[in-house]
């Protein structure tokens, strides 16, 4: 590792959408403990490339730093993980910072994840309720079943399994494993169950479960350890029963 | 009949539920969030969330929680209030199993539950040590359900600047700022409800996230909305120190059979395995042998001070004490905690299964928070409503732990329908006011972005934050002095002036987030010295608020809720009598049964 007092960080710089991209190199002081948001904070603070060239801060998405609310996964040498819980001791120098290449820059690191929030509206990835009012307790459930469906429901949705990806790319509309893995989870549940015809439908077009190549890259980079291509395998196996069953009796 | 507008700021628990009620009373809502609502800092809450189901043959009740509430909160909480809160809460659980949360489960199928600080009972549902996670998402997901269906709007990614108000004082609409385009807009709305979160940045460095600034709480401020009780700020006794963040070790892990200790021998460097029990420090447990390490926070933040600064018992010297899991089974530790075990592990690479757990102190919630009356959720400002940590009510001069979630999803519960009502009632809604006031407002708001652009200096907005934040953290939480509150004030009033000097290092108008974080940081600064001239005032000690210089509780004069109000671009206060009109107040005391 190189100089344990300086840390050299290289990022990624794009003003904006249409910008052309380009490399800025800092030099920090090194302290224990430290993370890729320490970094960029002492950039935004002392905004002066190692050159001594004065620049902006670096724009970049982050808010809990405690790796649950998905917000600054970024590529971090190469690899996509979040900011917060990257620790610059366990990383070989220069650190790269890049943004994610399978959404739209907006500037800088951050960038647009909307569209993983209008896959899950396209999934309808939620239970349906009939409404607020007191209706009682919700369905019995087994502890196994819970503790099948809880580790799916701790999807931060960062992003990352998209990102590696080779299915996400220009030519293909993958929909992507965290989608998938919701609508497992929906599927599970007692009363999601119920409308488990439409979540299949809505991942059975182009784009849906079978375009999954089983390259496995999702659940190898998943922060949240999340068994993303077992979601798969049970999301295609009930697409092709309910589309076997509408062949046989539709 | 008219279709009234109404507006929700904020898109965690509370502003969800606001939401969610607003939306299926037939209204439309607006939704504005900083981050997309999924990502917001309720997603921190680890624990879980109190309803007193009794589901394990101790008599609880939702009696006992109220009554639990109201003395863990030192009595500065208005009753009636905390009293339906506790009495709503077992539905609330309901509500949230029926929408899919994995809570844990028993044997039978059943919802579990803990213990946590400061009552004797199991009351607390939980989803592993990410309940506040759980419960944000499945709040979200009915939200996205209300958009999919044209129900709701939202605007993620935009900022509150301030709220619109008429000549008459009354609230019209909201004006913002599109953090992408930087764009300054306003939107009409009858009433807006804000649920805007905790105020962790104004001491920089706490187990808040990074939106957590109290801005929009301040901007209100600022224009006349009334601020109470902003002196009671909860440090919860287990973080892990750290320089971005202080993050949280949940009082579950205590709920679970976790112990705190120090050794007994000032500077002891041993491993802490190899420490025996009879050389080790069980300090909460002796000094508070019926409630033991599941003191409420105030107490047990204390407790930890006293060890270290007092008795120099931090571990090797340091400021530190440990935090113990390693006595229970590494299955129900996974079961029951992983979440937590999770982040101790990724962020310090010590398997806290394994090794005691190194924490400390750390600045964590706000009990304080925007006015708002007993029954509706409204501030003294007509059409503004407040729901969540944002606001004041429920937890009084120190908040219970597990009970934060279950006052933010209430007072959205209650928050929604009485704007929807106020909204509905109104003669002339917000279209009918001039097009002058909205325009007005937004050129007051376009201009102090022009300001700071253009402005000169030779100011950080970063290096003025972290000197309020350090200042704060050492003068306004745990031990407070009149002197040093003095002093803290005076710096804050520094701070404010040297606020003029910043230069931004960034000049442009796309996504430029410096610019947004140099007007929050004003914000903090004005709601900084709110807290600070709060805690100066009240020389007394009651909850999470202690002056050494008067260590007692003063019903006589301080049975009383601080009410700050802006005036001539100061900060005022008046005090108004507590409503305890259910439970007569009492000593609090937790080294035995209540």
């Amino acid at each position: 590792m190189a100089d344990k007092k300086k840390v050299i960080v290289r990022v990624k710089r794009q003003a904006g959408p249409q910008e052309r991209p380009r490399w800025e190199e800092f030099e920090l002081v090194w302290r224990p403990y430290m993370n890729v948001i320490i970094c960029l904070r002492d950039i935004a603070e002392r905004p002066v490339t190692r050159a001594g060239k004065p620049t902006t801060p670096v724009a970049y998405e982050s808010n809990c730093l405690e790796e649950v609310c998905g917000s600054c996964v970024m590529l971090i040498n190469g690899k996509a993980r979040m900011a917060c819980s990257a620790l610059v001791d366990s990383l070989a120098q220069p650190i790269r910072l890049e943004p994610l290449t399978k959404f739209p820059v907006v500037r800088d690191l951050a960038v647009d994840r909307s569209g993983m929030f209008e896959s899950l509206k396209r999934v309808k990835a939620w239970v349906p309720i009939d409404g607020t009012y007191n209706l009682g307790e919700g369905p019995r459930m087994s502890p196994e079943l819970q503790a099948k469906g809880y580790p799916l429901s701790r999807c931060i949705s960062c992003g990352a399994c998209l990102e590696v990806c080779p299915q996400v790319n220009e030519k293909n509309n993958f929909i992507g494993a965290a989608i998938i893995s919701q609508v497992r989870l929906f599927n599970l549940h007692p009363t999601g169950a119920m409308h488990a015809r439409e979540r299949l439908e809505a991942v059975m077009g182009p784009g849906g479960v079978a375009d999954c190549a089983n390259a496995q890259n999702c659940v190898k980079i998943c922060p949240k350890d999340i068994p993303l291509t077992e979601s798969i395998a049970e999301v295609n196996r009930q697409a092709i029963k309910q589309a076997l069953l509408g062949w046989l009796f539709g | 009949m008219r279709q009234p507008r109404v507006i929700v700021v904020g898109g965690g628990l509370a502003g969800l539920m606001a939401t969610i009620r607003v939306a299926e009373a037939g209204v439309p809502v607006e939704l504005f969030s900083i981050v997309p609502v999924k990502r917001s800092h309720s997603v921190c809450a680890q624990g879980g969330i109190n309803a007193a189901k009794n589901t394990k043959g101790e008599g609880d009740s939702t009696a006992k929680h109220f009554d639990d509430t109201v003395y863990g909160g030192d009595f500065l909480a208005n009753q009636p209030p905390v009293k339906a809160m506790c009495e709503a809460a077992p539905a609330i659980i309901d509500l949230l199993d029926r929408m899919g949360v994995m809570f844990n489960r028993t044997a039978e199928g059943f919802l579990d539950y803990r213990r946590f600080g400061g009552t004797l009972y199991h009351r607390t549902a939980f989803a592993g040590a990410t309940t506040g996670q759980q419960i944000l998402y499945a709040l979200d997901e009915q939200v996205r359900r209300f958009e999919a269906e044209g129900k709701v709007r939202k605007y993620e990614g935009w900022t509150f600047l301030s709220a619109v108000l008429d000549g008459a004082g009354v609230n019209r609409g909201i004006c913002a700022m599109d953090l992408k385009t930087m764009e300054v807009r306003t939107f009409p709305a009858d009433a807006a409800i804000f649920c805007t979160g905790g105020i962790g940045a104004i001491f920089a460095r706490s187990t808040n996230s990074v939106v957590c600034t109290g801005s929009p709480q301040s901007a209100l401020f600022q224009q006349g909305v009334h601020y109470a009780n902003g002196e009671f700020i909860q440090v919860h006794p287990t973080a892990i120190p750290g320089e971005d963040k202080l993050r949280l070790m949940s009082e579950s892990a205590r709920g679970e059979g976790g112990r705190v200790w120090v050794p007994k021998r000032p500077g002891d460097t041993r491993p802490p395995l190899q420490i025996p029990a009879d050389e080790r420090f069980y300090f909460l447990e002796e000094w508070y042998p019926k409630y033991g390490n599941l003191v409420p926070r105030d107490i047990a933040t204390r407790a930890i001070h006293k060890v270290v600064f007092e008795m120099k018992l931090g571990i090797g010297g340091e400021p530190a004490v440990y935090l113990d899991l390693t006595h229970i089974p590494r299955e129900t530790l996974d079961r029951k905690l992983e979440g937590i075990l999770e982040i101790y592990e990724k962020f310090l690479g010590v398997d806290p299964r394994v090794q005691p757990m190194k924490v400390f102190p750390g600045m964590h919630y706000t009990m304080g928070g925007i006015w708002v009356d007993d029954e509706n959720q409204a501030t003294n400002v007509p059409g503004i409503y407040a729901a969540g940590e944002c606001e004041y009510q429920y937890h009084g001069a120190n908040r219970l732990g597990a009970n934060s979630l279950v006052s933010c999803i209430w007072g959205g519960m209650v928050a929604g329908p009485a704007a929807v009502r106020y909204a509905r009632g109104l003669d002339k809604g917000c279209e009918s006011v001039d097009a002058g006031v909205f325009e007005s407002e937004r050129k007051r708001q376009e201009e102090l972005n022009q300001q700071l652009l253009r402005q000169e200096g030779s100011e950080n907005p970063i290096t003025i934050w972290k000197e309020m934040g350090a200042w704060m953290t050492e003068h306004v939480t745990v031990m407070r002095y009149n002197k040093n509150l003095e002093r803290a004030d005076a710096k804050l009033r520094e701070l404010l002036e040297r606020y003029r000097k910043i230069n931004l290092s960034d000049r442009t108008r796309w996504s430029n987030q410096t610019l947004n974080f140099t007007r929050e940081l004003y914000n903090m600064l004005v709601l900084a010295r709110v807290i600070t001239l709060g805690a100066l005032a009240r020389n007394e000690s009651r909850g999470a608020h202690y002056k050494p210089e008067f260590p007692e509780r003063d019903d006589n004069h301080w049975l009383r809720t601080t009410r700050a109000i802006w005036e001539n671009g100061g900060v005022c206060f008046q005090y108004d009598p507590v409503d305890t009109s259910l439970i007569p107040p009492r000593a609090r005391r937790y080294d035995v049964a209540k």
